[in-house]
């Protein structure tokens, strides 16, 4: 480092050093501006909508831009099916993907393997529905909606025609973009579990398998739900591979087979197109849910990985 | 296990079958779940380089959108609006990311600092549609019509509170020993923090950068009324600009199958780009060159 010149140049280095508080400061609180804007925006731009319908908005099935009438519930259904769908599918395989990576694998596997799901989390929605509608939906028609429809039709969850195009396929896209997630997560949380506690189980005579039971799911359990629920936030604001795969009809039907339609689906195809402003209200009005539903979901997904995490320094997922 | 236990003269541990059996069959299962989840990753992969790569020609790189009907034609423009809209997404959330991480990291210990901390995890968390609706009322209606400018806003947001989580990590990973060594010799704060923390951290706060552009390089949601797409060429910020993903979608949508042919080809370039991101940053990080002072 440069010497001799001296360095302590009192006054000015003291107004420097309150500018760059100042800037570093004020780009801080860009961050805080950021959100508050997006709440500024959703709310005065959904204004009209919310002065014309109410909370009866999200409860009517009735979406038609000619006559300006607008309710929200076939896209609230259709969020919540397609997210359900795909936890109850994603879960158990996330779980089982950290466990075999954390407890199972051997030591030389744990990092590509790691690595290799979480590559799954860095192909963008775009490329998963372009995969969906010409891999998986073609699939599902010829395959596995009318085995599903033969053997399971009688619960009226898979009856109907299989068009390959519908909620099915938009739970099954959303699970493959919900496993990464969830089983990073519960990785985390995995590793928090401290390894005496492995060590003490075992010295009583469990098998590999009681001890990853007993003694580091059951200490895991919040942060896995935290993770759970961090992959429900995903999947609800999830919109590309979801539209190019859902159908986009608005109507709401037992079938899982049928087409749906999802609050970030409807966004995306309506909103450029919409005329009117109580149409274009409406869509922001939709959006304005949702991100007061993610923002939820993310918190308290964030407290639970937390309670178990806390007082671990933060660590990457190598 | 069973040898220390007959050496000291106890009896070896009976694991009943049982026991035994579901120790085994719970292992396959998970190895099991390992295999389904590498299926996809691997169906997508396989595709993507299989439909892909007989489509990537000259014309394609070069060329613009043919008219429905004609063969040929390519997506230069959407490679180039990409790379428009990404540098001015860029440019705005780079500086702004690093600027609040280092708020957070020097200064941030405190209430502001908090909530500054837990708005930009709340910001992550925001559906990237949403933040489109956002860009839209504020720069595509000031405007009066759809342009690069208000697609590079929307993703700057969505990279900010990545870079800005990165960079205080980063920040934090420096050893306060290295600042006070630069205190000691009469360097001011400013000074020390641009030139000491920071730059010992460098390599990682780039990682976080890398990390915040890939991730927002495929995504298309927040340009369908932001960028909007173009047939044609442009360079103007104020103008609708075509953008890779945005193309990708629009082709893969369409009936005809030489759009198709192009949406796979198109899909292909954006995960090499975006893989070849990740994996960089990946061995960066494996080599240890981002760890830090620490």
């Amino acid at each position: 480092m440069a010497q001799a010149e001296p360095l302590i140049k009192a006054g000015s280095s003291l107004v420097a050093d309150r500018i760059f508080f100042l800037a570093m400061l004020g780009c801080g609180l860009c961050v805080l501006a950021l959100v508050g804007l997006i709440v500024y925006e959703l709310v005065t731009k959904s204004n009209l909508s919310w002065h014309a319908f109410g909370w009866q908005f999200f409860f009517r099935s009735d979406w038609d831009p000619v006559s300006d009438q607008f309710g929200a519930w076939p896209f609230v259904y259709g969020t919540i099916v397609s997210s359900v769908l795909a936890l109850v599918l994603a879960v158990p395989l996330a779980v089982g993907v950290a466990v075999f990576i954390t407890e199972m694998s051997p030591r030389w596997l744990r990092g590509p393997l790691a690595f290799t799901t979480e590559l799954l989390a860095a192909i963008p929605s775009v490329i998963y529905g372009l995969w969906a509608i010409f891999v998986l939906v073609p699939l599902l028609r010829k395959y596995l909606e009318p085995f599903l429809g033969k053997y399971f039709g009688w619960t009226g969850l898979f009856e109907g025609t299989p068009y390959g195009v519908g909620m099915l396929a938009a739970g099954i896209i959303l699970a493959i973009m919900v496993v990464p997630i969830v089983s990073a997560i519960t990785r985390e949380v995995m590793t928090a579990v401290p390894q005496a506690q492995r060590e003490a189980v075992l010295a009583l005579g469990a098998t590999r398998w009681e001890m990853i039971r007993t003694g580091v799911l059951r200490n895991a359990r919040a942060g896995i739900l935290g993770g759970v629920i961090l992959g429900l936030g995903r999947a609800l604001g999830e919109t590309m591979a979801v539209t190019m795969v859902i159908g986009n009809r608005v109507e709401i039907a037992r079938s899982l087979f049928a087409p749906g339609y999802t609050m970030a689906s409807v966004i995306a195809n309506e909103f450029s197109e919409a005329t009117g402003d109580v149409y274009l209200s409406a869509l922001v009005e939709v959006g304005l849910a949702l991100f007061i539903v993610t923002i939820i979901v993310n918190i308290l997904a964030q407290f639970l990985v937390w309670t178990v995490t806390r007082g671990m320094p933060a660590r990457s997922h190598v | 296990m069973s040898s220390t236990a007959a050496t000291m003269g106890l009896a070896p541990p009976r694991v009943s079958l049982r026991r035994r059996l579901t120790n085994f069959g719970v292992t396959c299962i998970a190895a099991g779940c390992v295999v389904l989840v590498l299926a996809p990753l691997c169906a997508i992969f396989g595709y993507l380089v299989y439909k892909g790569i007989g489509s990537i020609d000259w014309a394609f790189l070069t060329q613009t959108p043919k008219p429905v009907g004609e063969a040929g034609g390519g997506m230069a423009n959407a490679i180039a609006g990409s790379a428009l809209i990404l540098l001015v997404a860029s440019t705005v959330g780079v500086p702004v990311g690093i600027g609040a991480g280092i708020y957070l990291a020097e200064y941030g210990q405190n209430r502001i600092g908090n909530l500054i901390r837990f708005t930009s995890d709340v910001l992550n968390g925001v559906p990237s549609i949403i933040i489109g609706i956002v860009a839209y009322g504020l720069v595509v209606i000031a405007q009066k019509h759809f342009s690069a400018l208000a697609g590079g806003v929307a993703l700057a947001i969505m990279m900010i509170p990545t870079i800005t989580r990165a960079t205080e990590e980063m920040l934090l990973l420096v050893p306060t020993s290295v600042r006070e060594a630069s205190y000691g010799l009469g360097v001011s704060r400013w000074r020390t923090t641009l030139s000491i923390t920071l730059r010992t951290a460098t390599s990682g706060v780039i990682t976080g950068v890398m990390l915040a552009f890939a991730r927002v390089a495929g995504e298309t949601a927040p340009l369908l009324f932001t960028a909007f797409g173009n047939q044609f060429w442009n360079w103007k910020l104020n103008q609708p600009t075509a953008a890779l993903p945005l193309q990708i979608f629009v082709y893969a949508i369409s009936p005809f199958d030489e759009w198709h042919r192009q949406a796979w080809a198109g899909a292909l370039i954006l995960i090499v780009l975006i893989v070849v991101a990740v994996s960089a940053v990946r061995i960066a990080a494996g080599r240890g060159m981002l760890k830090g002072g620490n």
